[in-house]
């Protein structure tokens, strides 16, 4: 073998064992997590979280599913998921239509100030939640909903607004427009070309926003703290609520069973979906 | 993202409608009312003496000179620049690295891309709280060490007030480098394969062609990389909250915790929106030069 090419096998070999510890250092956190879920109370505290389970049992899961107390509630963190569920279901398909529906105006008709509508919208993308907050809550109390359910899909339809609508119109805006003219030649109007010329085309950009949305609203914890109110507290707030609370013996297991059943509805859609949720996590970069 | 208004140069035909003007009516209303009006209300109730209730006589900088007499406010403000600098750095450099080694054709690229990019899926509170049990002295790292036999190993930087903010990093680094190994790996696979070629009949080695060829020629997106982060750091809130919760006492605080607690807990709104239009402005300074540049850039 010539000098050369043991250089490049050792390159290549190296190239490997850096991935592969990079990767160990990435899943770590998930590993530990499962790890200890699966453990007694006490062995958590008698070894550090990193040993594996003795005899791994589930009992710590479905304490953190139907009992893990949230102050002097204990009726689990299936209260927050199904609270997360009823939030997560119509803000995504608010936001996804309103995103659909503007980006589609904003690309295909003759709109007077569509560009200084779009560089507005951009720059909603980027403001901090916490310059806006204060008023949308006196806002909302003020029209009598705040502390709701309604409050907080309106919320997270408001703040999914910019990047959806932005990520409609980049979509839409790369479609030719002879689509629309050949429709409107057959006498289709604007609605009627949304839903039968658009709409059809739009299936992957759907996929996209709608696994966008879905991550980011199940993820939220600020918005569901502020507008949800103590009914519909999404599952993130009850799982910090669960995690910080520090009277009698910290129940380690539970906790992180708890996390895991929170990470675990988002994991999912990722792993299904892979492809889609890169695109949307780079095209959404921006939002939070 | 600035690709989005650089591609809005008009189209030659685009048909008019009544209808399309009344779809986009909510819209423009929400972007109006939600936020030019709230951002604008929460401008200048921090140039008043807003305290517990909105006052609407104009006060100029006190709350400003308050706000930066603070004590907690000044940990906070200074920690965003700690915690930005080192978490803009290492995911930077973790993003690039790992974006190099999957752009040099590996085998099973599908599962290595699997596992860094997950970590973007978790929400900060679930990534705060995870990292928040690893470095605990009690059942993290200290304790897996001290169980190999060095029983007064020590490891609690999460517990100290002067090291609690650099914990942050590690979880943002593991959070969002993955999201720059995409962007940037996306860019590498771009690069003009002549160029390669040139390099490899130069006898360039390959790790020199990457620093001072093919990396110089992605600068304009890792500029983009830098953006993104620093803007997340400015916004951070939710992984400080379930890491430290600002502590020990507000030692490892951020501007965006400042603001959530100053507005909810305390009712001190003219101090938060004090601290919200210091964000905003954060903000504003890194976004507006950039889209500058970038629309300058695009447009030449």
């Amino acid at each position: 073998m010539t000098t050369a090419s043991r250089q490049a096998r050792i390159g290549r070999i190296g190239l490997y064992a850096l991935l592969v510890w990079v990767c160990l250092f990435f899943s770590i956190p998930l590993l530990v997590v499962i790890s200890t879920s699966l453990k007694t109370s006490d062995e958590v505290r008698t070894f550090s979280i990193f040993t594996l389970p003795a005899a791994p049992s589930i009992a710590a899961w479905i304490k953190a599913w139907a009992s893990a107390c949230t102050g002097l509630n204990c009726g689990g963190v299936r209260v927050g998921f199904w609270n997360s569920v009823r939030i997560l279901i119509p803000s995504v398909i608010i936001s996804v239509t309103a995103g659909s529906v503007t980006g589609y105006a904003l690309s295909h008709w003759r709109i007077r100030g569509a560009n200084v509508i779009m560089l507005l919208l951009l720059l909603c993308a980027f403001i901090p939640y916490q310059v806006i907050l204060y008023p949308l809550v006196k806002t909302f109390s003020t029209i009598g909903i705040y502390s709701s359910l309604p409050c907080i899909i309106a919320v997270h339809v408001i703040f999914g607004l910019p990047v959806m609508s932005l990520l409609f119109r980049n979509f839409y805006a790369g479609l030719p427009e002879e689509l629309v003219k050949a429709a409107r030649i057959d006498g289709a109007g604007f609605w009627r070309i949304f839903v039968s010329v658009m709409l059809p085309m739009s299936v992957n950009i759907l996929i996209v926003a709608t696994i966008l949305q879905t991550t980011g609203i199940w993820n939220d914890y600020l918005l569901g703290l502020i507008f949800a109110g103590r009914d519909n507290m999404p599952m993130t707030v009850q799982l910090n609520a669960i995690a910080t609370t520090s009277t009698g013996i910290i129940e380690y297991n539970v906790n992180t069973a708890a996390a895991l059943l929170t990470a675990l509805p988002p994991l999912l859609v990722y792993f299904v979906s892979g492809r889609y949720f890169v695109r949307g996590i780079t095209a959404g970069a921006v939002k939070g | 993202m600035a690709t989005v208004a650089s591609q809005a140069v008009g189209r030659a035909y685009r048909p008019r409608s009544l209808a399309a003007k009344i779809a986009l009516t909510p819209t423009i209303l929400v972007m109006l009312g939600c936020y030019y009006a709230s951002i604008t209300w929460t401008v200048y109730i921090s140039m008043t003496r807003s305290f517990l209730l909105p006052v609407y006589h104009f006060a100029g900088a006190t709350q400003y000179h308050r706000l930066f007499a603070t004590p907690r406010w000044q940990v906070a403000y200074t920690n965003m620049f700690l915690f930005g600098a080192l978490d803009i750095l290492g995911t930077l450099a973790v993003g690039v690295l790992l974006a190099v080694l999957l752009d040099r054709s590996v085998r099973f690229e599908g599962i290595f891309r699997t596992i860094l990019l997950y970590p973007l899926s978790i929400s900060f509170i679930v990534t705060g709280l995870t990292w928040q049990w690893i470095l605990s002295p009690t059942i993290g790292v200290q304790q897996l060490v001290r169980s190999f036999g060095w029983s007064d190993f020590v490891f609690d930087w999460i517990t100290q007030p002067d090291t609690a903010i650099y914990t942050l990093v590690f979880a943002g680094i593991w959070h969002q480098s993955g999201l720059i190994m995409a962007i940037m790996l996306a860019g590498l696979r771009g690069v003009d394969r002549e160029i390669w070629r040139a390099a490899r009949i130069e006898g360039i080695p390959v790790w020199r062609t990457y620093i001072s060829i093919v990396l110089p020629i992605l600068r304009p997106l890792m500029v983009t990389c830098v953006v993104l982060i620093a803007i997340a750091v400015v916004k951070s809130y939710e992984l400080v909250v379930a890491m430290t919760n600002g502590g020990p006492g507000f030692s490892s605080d951020l501007p965006g915790k400042f603001v959530v607690d100053f507005e909810f807990e305390r009712a001190n709104i003219g101090q938060a929106s004090a601290a919200a239009t210091v964000m905003l402005g954060s903000v504003l300074a890194i976004v507006v030069p950039y889209l500058y540049f970038e629309l300058a850039r695009k447009n030449r």
